[in-house]
């Protein structure tokens, strides 16, 4: 289905002090996962399988990874004739995207020419597989103003102004908490949420004028007693990245075939920008366990619990285990690592030992030569 | 006004590639899947990319469906721009009649206004059916040194093997003076490759005589090659070093995917500088379970193994369950290989399933009587039943009841 009159906004820059180690050298949407995929993949392919073929990307800076990755949108079926893929950088002054508020502000004029009557607005903090076709209809039924996403879960311990919902029985929101100190299960708010666009733009406006610019307190918080706010409790997998920790077992999960069949599903596939690396070769001796592997690799040694990104080598007589090793790294031979995340680009020269802890993994930088 | 090309590729990608038996009943040899991602066809488009070539046009004829989708707008090999790019040529109808391509050559005749409108100078003629690695332009630069009207190139191979191959044979200057089609004496080993480099003027002028040539099979090996030579035109064999290997049977087909398997053998898909395009699947990446032994083969995204593969070419989406084992074979997109299933020395064909504890093929020395002996194929969309037996050599197009 195309052109359902629903268009798509994600902010790719959030929550990146979070991962401050991972986004030094990138924005928070174009931050590696899963052997192959980037952050920004599960948002821009949802509303691509949801039939939204018009979305926004707010990116305020270090984006050119990211930029680098989405490209014109082909990836994605976003490079189109009408409608598409739009980046949506700061136009002068990056302060202009100092919070949600204000980019809202600053790009009135992306918002104001669009034709589409609804907005679904995600971050890319949450890894997910959703059904926006879903939410929206959701969204009709409830006759709702707004309809935001949660989870039903512990809050995670690093996240972020955490948003909390209580709900009537018909599932309209009747109070939010916003960072409140809570402990036990809570419905959390995803930072997903569908809106009339007019209604956003009236929404922005009115904070702009009063000069209150927190989204979360002064329109989620400040307007829900005014306004129809329902929730929607989305159910699948979706881990919300909070910590280098948080990365590592998101990563981690994926070695389970549940996850895998509930982020991966054959008719609502997540796309991603293609290398076109040969297939993995696997080497005489080489010894592969309970791992999740991108394409392009060489792997003589042995990997056991590890998610290899494509392009990875692992010399002979080389021990990898329980290591998320991102595209391109090299490692020699007679290497032993555990509990470490090593990004992109990376020579790990022979006979080297690196070891994390389960609960802390270690993190080697982009380019870094070991 | 389309501007100026100086070289024009024609790719023959229309032959049905009847020795490949069950795997060309659906699409044409160069849709054929090769090397655990590839098609054929990506081979040739690919080098014609990294040698420069901006026009290429591909002449369809048998089942062209999964080819002509498989390139599409020519969007992964880069050959998409608004005026040049990839063009698939198939057969039409005409003011004086309608025919099928009747021949190499023919295929080339119909479709003279296409090279035209680009004014080449030259035109290179490739086929769908080859897995190499060659730089056209090297090719092209030694037909300009030697002033030449065509040039083929030719590859040295074992004596023993030569009267399988249309031999050319050479002056010092490397000029053709004679061509032997599949000589039972060869007199020299330089095979030819089919692929040929025809300066324009002189090939349109030719194939508009063969064309009304009373009894030609309008082909470029035995009509319009000898018909040149005859004619006394400068004709040059050039030399091609390197990894090539014609995959029109299913032995050959098997050898080349094995070779990827083989460090010693100089075809290296890795390679930056000279890359093999191909479109790709939106799957996620492949799953190596606990338990799963993996060892010297390929595999592609999107596979999830927990039994054994050895010596063995995974494409996309492959499924081995625990306790299957895969050995010295060929599994296409999609194929599941349940529990306890023994698959070696074989082809699978695209999302076949192979049932519980079947028997597909066998080990060489396991066999007796060695002539009885080949690569067992199977088909694509196939169900093969648990615990039944496929023979080697054979070739299987139905679906085959399980055993109890």
């Amino acid at each position: 289905m195309r052109g359902n009159n629903v268009m798509g906004i994600i902010f790719s820059n959030l929550h990146e002090n979070l991962i401050s180690q991972i986004t030094e050298l990138r924005t928070m949407g174009a931050v590696p996962f899963g052997g192959r995929y980037r952050l920004i993949d599960f948002p821009l392919s949802n509303m691509v399988n949801s039939g939204i073929n018009k979305v926004g990307v707010i990116t305020k800076s270090n984006y050119q990874s990211l930029t680098d990755h989405l490209g014109a949108g082909k990836a994605w079926d976003l490079s189109r004739q009408r409608n598409g893929l739009f980046i949506l950088p700061p136009f002068m002054d990056p302060a202009d995207y100092a919070n949600r508020v204000k980019t809202f502000n600053a790009i009135m004029p992306f918002l104001k020419n669009a034709s589409e009557e609804y907005v679904v607005i995600s971050d890319c903090d949450v890894i997910c597989n959703i059904d926006f076709q879903d939410v929206f209809e959701k969204h009709l039924e409830t006759g709702a103003d707004i309809t935001l996403v949660y989870k039903r879960d512990q809050l995670p311990a690093k996240i972020q102004n955490p948003t909390v919902f209580s709900f009537d029985n018909k599932g309209k929101v009747i109070d939010v908490l916003v960072d409140p100190a809570i402990t036990g299960s809570c419905s959390f708010y995803m930072n997903i949420m569908l809106i009339k666009r007019e209604l956003l733009m009236d929404l922005v406006n009115k904070c702009i004028g009063k000069n209150t610019m927190s989204f979360k307190r002064d329109i989620i918080q400040g307007e829900y007693k005014n306004l129809n706010m329902y929730g929607y409790e989305f159910k699948g997998f979706s881990p919300v990245i909070t910590t280098v920790a948080d990365y590592f077992n998101a990563n981690m999960s994926l070695k389970n075939p549940d996850v895998r069949a509930d982020l991966f599903k054959a008719d609502r596939p997540i796309y991603t920008k293609v290398r076109d690396d040969q297939p993995t070769k696997y080497g005489l001796g080489s010894k592969v366990s309970n791992s999740l592997i991108g394409n392009g690799c060489n792997i003589e040694g042995e990997v056991d619990n590890c998610v290899l990104f494509k392009g990875v080598h692992i010399g002979k007589g080389t021990k990898v285990s329980n290591c998320v090793i991102m595209q391109d790294t090299k490692i020699g031979a007679n290497c032993n690592l555990s509990y470490v995340i090593v990004d992109k680009d990376v020579v790990i020269r022979d006979g080297k030992t690196l070891a994390g802890q389960p609960s802390y993994p270690v993190y080697i930088r982009k380019l870094s030569i070991v | 006004m389309y501007p100026k090309q100086e070289v024009v590729a024609m790719l023959l990608a229309g032959g049905q590639g009847s020795r490949l038996g069950v795997l060309t009943q659906k699409l044409a040899k160069p849709a054929v899947p090769f090397g655990g991602k590839y098609r054929i066809i990506d081979f040739p488009l690919s080098n014609c990319v990294n040698s420069g070539i901006e026009a290429v046009g591909v002449l369809t004829q048998y089942q062209p469906l999964v080819l002509n989708e498989y390139i599409g707008s020519g969007q992964p090999w880069d050959l998409d721009s608004m005026n040049s790019g990839v063009r698939i040529l198939s057969p039409y109808q005409q003011i004086k009649g309608t025919d099928w391509y009747k021949g190499t050559a023919n295929a080339i005749y119909q479709n003279i206004n296409y090279i035209d409108r680009y004014n080449p100078n030259y035109v290179v003629i490739l086929s769908g059916d080859h897995i190499y690695k060659m730089d056209y332009s090297k090719m092209i630069a030694f037909h300009k040194e030697n002033n030449a009207d065509c040039t083929i190139a030719v590859i040295d191979v074992p004596l023993a093997e030569a009267s399988r191959f249309g031999i050319m044979n050479t002056n010092p200057d490397g000029s053709i003076y004679e061509f032997e089609e599949k000589p039972a004496h060869p007199k020299s080993t330089n095979a030819s490759m089919g692929i040929y480099v025809f300066s324009w003027n002189k090939l349109r002028k030719y194939l508009i005589e063969d064309e009304d040539t009373d009894g030609s099979e309008h082909d470029f090996g035995k009509d319009v090659l000898p018909k040149m030579l005859e004619d006394g035109q400068r004709m040059f064999a050039y030399q091609f070093q390197g990894y090539w290997k014609d995959v029109g049977t299913i032995d050959s087909l098997w050898e080349s995917n094995m070779d990827l398997l083989d460090p010693n053998v100089p075809l290296d898909l890795s390679d930056e500088s000279w890359k093999i395009y191909s479109r790709n699947p939106v799957v996620p990446p492949q799953y190596i379970a606990e338990g799963a032994s993996v060892q010297n083969s390929m595999i592609a995204d999107g596979c999830d193994i927990s039994g054994s593969v050895d010596f063995s070419v995974l494409f996309s989406n492959v499924v081995v369950k625990p306790g299957a084992v895969v050995q010295d074979s060929i599994i296409m997109p999609g194929s599941v290989i349940e529990e306890g299933a023994v698959v070696q020395y074989a082809i699978v064909s695209e999302n076949t399933v192979i049932g519980k504890n079947a028997v597909i093929g066998a080990r060489p020395e396991d066999i007796e009587d060695k002539d009885q002996w080949g690569i067992a194929v199977i088909g694509d969309n196939l169900k093969i039943g648990a615990g039944a037996k496929v023979a080697p050599k054979e070739m299987i197009a139905k679906d085959i009841e399980g055993v109890e």
